[in-house]
């Protein structure tokens, strides 16, 4: 007989649950309330003289319009190709409609900040693709994606998934019956989509136009691209430009930028909960047949219309992006003679900077996915096992790092770690605070697949193991960790993927020899380096893509809701 | 083996009771059946042994040790207190073959190897899966699952094995198999055995003894036998053997025998009680004469092979079922007699 310990499962299960919650929550949550209390405090004194002062800048007013305009207009243009996409994948006969989805959701993978490079090179007066095609404007003719439009336009493009993928997931939970019902009482074609189908998905629509509006709103790589060049500075770009030009000495003032930021992204992340829940509520039934209304003879024409979409806003972009790094020097056309690939020899095997930013994107993103894993496995299962008040609380606010705009992160992770405390020493400057903030940043990218695969577990399963006498690290290791194993593994994946090309946190968080991708291709671009910023971007657009196509093969043995792309 | 013992125990969820006061001891190497309608609280009660649960007031004991006290907080973990559970999903992993499904016990107990592989292949040989040791659970069927998990929970040589609903998934004729299986089980190991099901005669079939739930409560904890010969409520009248319950008046007792009015017939009772106020009628009950000093009218006949069961109407409107060799056209009076049922007392 076994010796009978005193100890309770369930009491050290709870042990460890609260341990990995402190863990997990002083991580996700800490920093944000530390960018809070330095907003309201001047010299260790309750102040708001300070934010006073801040928000009644003309630079400030004018960012925050700026911000509105290009993220509010940037959301339009995403729902207008992202619910075009959306209602004819989803409703209709379309053919090759899994091609489709997933060339739509490349642009979410690529960095926007390659984004913005890869559309620069099909337009303007320096254009090696249209320089090649003997169609670039005259030399001193302006770059029109240095403008608002041009902001508004990627932004657009750059975000269009979301839209796609949250209305197409509510268009697939609405039941077939009820479409089917208004046809037999007579409704027909465009009416049944304008008097069944809209309203029923509407929350599903209004949810994702809340999300994007925050995404949009908090990127950075493309209003920096774009925006600076031509003096357009938004939320993001503004508190970039005076931490790097003016150091930490303005410390206080851009947390107060930051925590604005912040306030109208919460907002925003209000309005996307509250439609996601009324979504909830009022569609039941079976939804088994999905949707496929006939398109008749307008099948041919319609998909031709789709993929030349695509075809613009990713073949094209991508296009000028490899004619760009195959020239030998920015501003020759590509020919035959030209052609050389001794920009990717320069960037990939020559530059000490090029290398080391791989090396520490790749340790960083390796590293984060990693310590993800060994956090959200545990965590996830003991809080499915042992709910509690505070894993409520940390479940529901688990997703605010990643919602929150990179910037508002960054800087909080900047307050919350530049001075230790009890001690002198300080993480900033070190790869140390890039990597706390990847932890934070990602932990939802990490958990929700991995609570996802946890809640359609059986919970005898454990149990099992539990009545045969196996303790808690015997059940996580052979009976948790193999059955949650694949979910994980696409967690960790994409984790991997969104870190290797994240450049808003560390763009504001990097330092000399800290270097991530995503801050070297800003860099080297700024730096007039275009053709070896664009040898280095096509090269992650294809490590990008390579991962993207291991989730694909292996999403059907995945469980439901662990690949984002196959809802 | 060992002898259960539950004390006072309660179990609340979320403020509602599930369990009122269950107080119950069990005979080491008895076979006991937990039987009621779905949501009377014997799941709850069945995992309250295993620890998965906390019993909310009460103590637990198994064996010579407590498992589980309310009062003073006490628990012993499910895998601390050497007993086999198996699962109405069978709970297989799935990603371990069925050799080691069935030795991952003794794994976790650090066994030496020799002895291990000698335990786990006994415990396949006694429940027949030799020929599939090797096979992933995906590709067994329902009935050999459920022998895996059989063979799972035999090979650690628990100090009590408890069973929920393990039958509920399979077909009517591997039903009946089974049973066999757990009863041979039963008598070759001797474990003590705590049975799950919401099926009587399964229970009746299975058990040395039968706890009776209802709504939380032990309602009769007797043999299958009295409980079926002497019900002591409503509720197990109606949900062991289908019997019907009637009221009666005037019962005097002259000696051993009781005698008490029935719609104004004089009948011949079996009690233990001093004002019984309800009969419960079984079919061997009833007896169809022509002097039968109640009048009835057949409302139908089924049959049931070999006899009939009649449904018969009193003249007050009452139900009665009878059984009888012989079909009756609806309609036929009918003359009936009854025959010293149990009767009991019910508020």
């Amino acid at each position: 007989m076994l010796a009978h310990n005193t100890k309770g499962g369930s009491r050290s299960e709870g042990r460890l649950l609260s341990l990995i919650l402190l863990i997990a929550i002083t991580l996700t949550l800490a920093p944000v309330l530390r960018l809070f209390v330095e907003g309201v405090t001047e010299d260790d004194q309750f102040s708001l003289g300070l934010m006073r002062n801040v928000l009644t800048e003309d630079a400030t007013r004018r960012a925050l319009v700026h911000s509105l305009i290009t993220a509010g207009f940037g959301t339009l243009v995403s729902v207008f190709i992202g619910a075009t996409f959306a209602f004819l994948v989803a409703l209709t006969d379309l053919r090759a409609k899994a091609a489709l989805v997933f060339c739509l959701m490349i642009p979410m993978m690529i960095p926007p900040q390659i984004t913005a490079l890869s559309w620069t090179q099909i337009m303007g007066p320096s254009s090696v693709l249209l320089k090649t095609l003997g169609m670039a404007p005259p030399l001193g003719a302006p770059q029109p994606l240095y403008s608002p439009g041009g902001i508004i336009l990627l932004l657009g493009v750059q975000h269009t998934s979301i839209i796609f993928l949250t209305l197409r997931a509510g268009l697939r939970a609405i039941p077939q019956e009820t479409v089917e019902a208004a046809r037999i009482s007579g409704a027909k074609g465009l009416r049944v989509w304008w008097q069944i189908i809209v309203p029923l998905c509407l929350p599903s629509l209004a949810a994702g136009i809340a999300i994007t509006f925050v995404t949009a709103l908090g990127n950075f790589g493309i209003p920096a691209m774009l925006g600076i060049p031509a003096g357009y500075a938004t939320l993001p770009t503004l508190i970039y430009q005076k931490l790097a030009g003016l150091g930490t000495s303005v410390l206080a003032e851009v947390a107060v930028l930051a925590m604005l930021i912040g306030c109208v992204a919460i907002c925003g992340i209000l309005a996307q909960r509250f439609f996601q829940s009324r979504h909830r509520v009022h569609l039941v039934g079976s939804t088994s047949r999905p949707l496929a209304i006939p398109l008749g003879r307008a099948r041919l024409p319609i998909e031709v219309a789709l993929w030349s979409i695509v075809a613009m806003i990713l073949i094209l972009p991508m296009l000028g992006l490899l004619a760009t790094s195959l020239v030998p020097a920015y501003g020759v056309g590509l020919r035959l003679d030209t052609i050389t690939l001794s920009s990717w020899h320069e960037a990939l095997f020559r530059q000490p900077a090029t290398s080391r930013a791989f090396i520490n994107s790749f340790s960083l993103s390796m590293g984060a996915a990693l310590v993800l894993v060994a956090i959200c496995l545990p965590l996830a299962w003991l809080m499915e096992r042992n709910p509690t008040r505070l894993g409520q609380v940390f479940d529901s606010l688990v997703d605010l790092p990643y919602a929150l705009p990179g910037v508002v992160l960054a800087i909080a992770m900047i307050l919350l770690l530049i001075n230790l405390p009890f001690t002198d020493a300080t993480l900033y400057g070190t790869i140390w605070i890039i990597f706390l903030a990847y932890l934070a940043r990602f932990m939802a990218i990490m958990f929700r697949p991995v609570q996802a695969s946890i809640r359609q577990l059986d919970p005898a399963m454990n149990e099992a193991a539990q009545s045969v006498g196996a303790s808690l690290f015997q059940r996580l290791r052979s009976i948790i960790l193999p059955l949650t194993a694949p979910s994980a593994a696409a967690g960790a994946i994409l984790v991997f993927l969104t870190a290797f090309n994240e450049l808003t946190v560390s763009a504001l968080l990097w330092s000399s020899g800290t270097e991530t991708l995503g801050v070297l291709i800003f860099n080297l671009d700024d730096s007039g380096e275009t053709v070896m910023a664009s040898a280095l971007a096509m090269t992650i657009v294809m490590v990008v893509m390579a991962l993207m196509g291991v989730i694909q093969l292996s999403a059907r043995h995945l469980p439901k809701g662990v690949v984002p792309w196959q809802t | 083996m060992a002898d259960i013992s539950l004390t006072s125990v309660e179990k609340h969820f979320d403020g509602i009771p599930a369990l009122h006061a269950i107080s119950a001891d069990i005979q080491d190497g008895e076979f006991i059946a937990l039987l009621g309608p779905s949501g009377c609280g014997k799941s709850t009660l069945l995992r309250l042994l295993a620890g998965f649960e906390m019993p909310t007031a009460g103590t637990i004991r198994i064996g010579s040790t407590e498992m589980a006290n309310a009062q003073t907080g006490r628990s012993v973990a499910p895998e601390a207190r050497n007993i086999g559970f198996v699962f109405q999903s069978y709970a297989l992993w799935p990603h371990m073959t069925v050799r080691r499904n069935v030795c991952y016990p003794l794994e976790v107990r650090g066994l030496p190897k020799a002895e291990l592989i000698r335990q786990t292949d006994a415990a396949l040989q006694a429940t027949g899966l030799q020929q599939l040791a090797g096979r992933m659970p995906s590709e067994l069927s329902g009935g050999q699952r459920q022998r895996v998990a059989l063979a799972r929970c035999l090979v650690s040589d628990p100090d009590a094995v408890l069973l929920d609903e393990p039958l509920a998934n399979l077909d009517v004729a591997l039903r009946a198999s089974m049973q066999e299986v757990f009863t041979d089980f039963h008598s070759r190991t001797g474990a003590t055995m705590v049975y799950v099901t919401h099926d009587q005669t399964e229970a009746m079939a299975m058990a040395d003894r039968i706890a009776v739930m209802s709504e939380g409560r032990i309602v009769q904890f007797d043999t299958p036998e009295t409980l079926y010969t002497q019900p002591r409520s409503r509720f197990v009248a109606d949900f062991v053997g289908e019997g019907t319950v009637l009221p009666i008046h005037d019962v005097r007792h002259a000696g051993t025998q009781s005698q008490a009015q029935l719609y104004g017939a004089q009948i011949t009772i079996q009690t233990d009680a001093q004002r019984p106020n309800l009969i419960c009628l079984r079919p061997e009950n009833i007896r169809i004469t022509e002097t039968g000093n109640l009048r009835s009218e057949v409302k139908r006949s089924t049959y049931l092979g070999g006899r009939y069961r009649l449904t018969l109407q009193l003249p007050n409107g009452m139900p009665l079922i009878a059984e009888s060799q012989q079909r009756y056209a609806a309609g036929t009076q009918l003359g009936v007699s009854i025959d010293a049922p149990w009767a009991f007392a019910e508020a």
